[in-house]
């Protein structure tokens, strides 16, 4: 984790710097965002995670609506957490694996702190429970239970969280194997709805100021691992003198 | 030990500092054994690729001894004399299977940054800002080289490090560029840009049949080099107007496909030129693209314009309606190495090419801050430095 921790804090300085390049260039940005052909709303919620993880707490949700009437296919998150509230992430990647190795890898949750640097552990209670801890800010654990609701091997992955919980989520994954090729799609979509106030906090550190930049982390050095045994990572390399700024970005971050 | 440090635009550094290690199973760490600067050290050093830190260690042409190996690695020993590729590929990835090794999926752990700029992510490269990757380079007395089970070539004892030393980059770079203008026996290939990267893609086309090269700086040794040397025909691009003159040796069709091997630096008379120098400077342009203005411009219909020079962000004005009208073929990108290294060191190893004839200077690395400068201003006659990281200074 320590390792993880000073390879994103390290990212933290390059953010600001390629923005900052970027922005500095007349058009530049406003041409990139506009390549991105996002909506009005979409765009706005990239802008501001956070202020959206504020109106989902606000608002009332009324998560878990529907889970129970729909079993067969919830691939939706929507349908899992009863509405179109709180953050929406819909990532995917695409992994040099037939379905079939994917899913038994990804179906192992208790090894998915291996993948995911902010997991600090999965483990099982039951059959389809299970338990997560997550690293939160100041080093502090969040910690959530959460039921299996749907599993179609090779195929579909459904789960959302059960009790109490700091943060109301439910998510899918969805593996499909590419026509007449050995690769497979990973489609994550998860959503998630702070129940109280209190770890609005929480949740937009863990998520970043841009929802998905997290899952997209983690689906990427997922990929990495199995694709070639490793992550990639330059930290605790070789470098000279470093600026005052970046120590100072750094401990900030 | 000891490396080249970047600090800023036009400040580089020779320090010292702890030794690199291995940080996963498939790295090695290389003792330098020779190094070179490159054409595209310079974007860096003039501050026009984003994302460098203090403290970054730059180079990315290098050749050395295996001094330890991760556990994973199963292709090199201790001892083995390697030639490193600048591009990190993984080798287990979609592009790494299809051969297009600078495409590497998985080797830039920031992979988020350069999703950001260009849409996807492309391979890790050594000391070549944190977009892609922030890896350290070989400019140093010791370097790491992650999936080095990949990329890295060994080398027989009967060639010399300067022999090989540019199957690293500028070899495969000049010899991709050419391959991509599909050179039919006889064709005309012009090639602007006459620095390492343009020699070698002025002896490449030849080696792939072309019947003519014309070759277009505006440097007095270089050009010379590209004559002399290489069998080109020259154009100065100071004292003649590039696409008329193009036009009139070519009996009025053009040249059948067209290298820009100068890229997003590209200096000179034109107007265009100026003006896209003013506009950098005012934060307006991240590229000066007059180079590839002039090659879509001259470029005969249907031809190809092949480039291996860097572009990094936004082109202003480029003619893409004489592109689109003359039905012009585009080819470029980063090397992909590991398609060329192999064959190219048979051909070196049979006599057949000696890529060491660029080479006008050799520096120990305690005074590479000074070879910078100098291959930086093309002084001296400078066309390609190399340097020696355990050489005692002198
Ligand atoms: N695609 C790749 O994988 C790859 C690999 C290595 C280098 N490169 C790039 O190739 C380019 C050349 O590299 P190099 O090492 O030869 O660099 P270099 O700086 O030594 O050479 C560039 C040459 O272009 C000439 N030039 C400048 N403006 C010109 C103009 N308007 N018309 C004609 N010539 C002009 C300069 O006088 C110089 O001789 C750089 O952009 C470098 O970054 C790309
Ligand atoms: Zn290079
Ligand atoms: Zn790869």
């Amino acid at each position: 984790m320590k390792k993880n921790e000073v390879a994103m804090s390290a990212h933290t300085v390059n953010i600001s710097e390629t923005e900052r390049w970027l922005s500095s260039i007349a058009g530049a940005a406003m041409i990139l965002s506009g390549l991105k052909q996002r909506s009005v709303g979409g765009a706005l919620r990239a802008a501001s995670g956070a202020a959206l993880l504020t109106r989902g707490a606000s608002g009332y949700c009324p998560a878990y609506a529907s889970v129970g009437r729909s079993y067969s296919r919830i691939y939706d998150t929507r349908e899992a957490l009863g509405g179109r509230c709180g953050v929406h992430v819909d990532e995917s990647i695409t992994i040099n694996r037939p379905a079939a190795d994917v899913w038994a890898i990804w179906r192992d949750f208790e090894s998915l702190p291996n993948y995911i640097p902010s997991l600090k552990s999965v483990t099982r209670t039951d059959a389809t429970r299970f338990h997560w801890e997550a690293i939160g800010p100041g080093r502090r654990s969040i910690a959530w239970d959460a039921e299996i609701l749907n599993e179609i091997p090779n195929e579909l992955i459904a789960w959302r969280t059960i009790g109490e919980p700091d943060v109301v989520s439910a998510g899918s994954v969805r593996f499909v194997q590419s026509k007449g090729r050995g690769d497979t799609q990973v489609h994550v979509r998860l959503q998630y709805e702070p129940a109280g106030g209190k770890s609005t906090a929480a949740i937009a550190w863990l998520f970043g100021k841009e929802p998905g930049q997290l899952i997209r982390a983690g689906l990427r050095r997922f990929k990495a691992i199995i694709e070639t045994g490793e992550a990639p990572t330059t930290a605790g390399q070789a470098h000279g003198k470093r600026s005052l700024l970046h120590y100072a970005q750094r401990s900030h971050a | 030990m000891r490396a080249l440090v970047w600090h800023g635009k036009n400040d580089v550094r020779v320090e010292q500092m702890p030794d690199p290690k291995i940080l996963n199973p498939r790295d090695v760490i290389l003792r330098v054994t020779t190094t070179a600067i490159c054409g595209s050290d310079l974007h860096l050093v003039n501050g026009v690729i984003p994302s460098m830190q203090a403290g970054d260690i730059l180079g990315h042409e290098f050749m050395g001894e295996v001094v330890e190996v991760g556990k994973e690695n199963q292709k090199l020993k201790v001892g083995d004399r390697v030639v490193v590729p600048f591009t990190i590929a993984c080798g287990g990835c979609f592009f790494c299977e299809k051969a297009l090794w600078s495409l590497c999926d998985n080797s830039n752990p920031n992979a988020w940054m350069a999703e950001k700029l260009w849409g996807y992510s492309t391979s890790g490269l050594f000391g070549y800002s944190h977009l892609t990757g922030g890896y350290a380079g070989g400019q140093a007395e010791y370097v790491r080289v992650p999936y080095s089970d990949v990329g890295p070539l060994k080398i027989p004892a009967s060639v010399t490090d300067e022999q090989v030393l540019f199957l690293s980059d500028i070899l495969p770079t000049g010899y991709q560029a050419a391959e991509n203008c599909d050179i039919q026996p006889g064709d005309t290939v012009a090639v602007w840009g006459c620095g390492p990267v343009g020699q070698m893609a002025i002896r490449s086309a030849f080696l792939l049949g072309a019947g003519r090269v014309i070759a277009i700086d505006n440097v007095c040794e270089r050009l010379e080099m590209a004559r002399d040397r290489n069998g080109a025909e020259t154009i100065d691009f100071s004292h003649q107007d590039v696409f008329d003159r193009l036009k009139t040796i070519t009996g009025g069709r053009g040249p059948d496909s067209c290298i820009d091997a100068v890229g997003l630096e590209s200096h000179g008379g034109s107007f265009d030129a100026y003006v896209d120098k003013a506009k950098m400077a005012l934060y307006l342009a991240t590229d000066r693209p007059s180079v590839l203005r002039q090659a879509i411009h001259a470029c005969r219909k249907g031809g190809v314009v092949s480039v291996p020079g860097v572009y990094g962000g936004f082109l202003d004005k480029v003619p893409f309606g004489a592109a689109f009208q003359k039905g012009l073929t585009f080819k470029m990108g980063q090397t992909h190495m590991m398609r060329y290294m192999q064959p190219l060191l048979e051909r070196i190893e049979r006599g057949e090419l000696d890529p060491s004839f660029v080479i006008t200077h050799r520096f120990p690395l305690a005074r590479a801050a000074e070879a910078y400068d100098l291959f930086g201003r093309k002084q001296d006659g400078c066309i390609k430095v190399v340097m020696k990281p355990h050489d005692l200074v002198h």
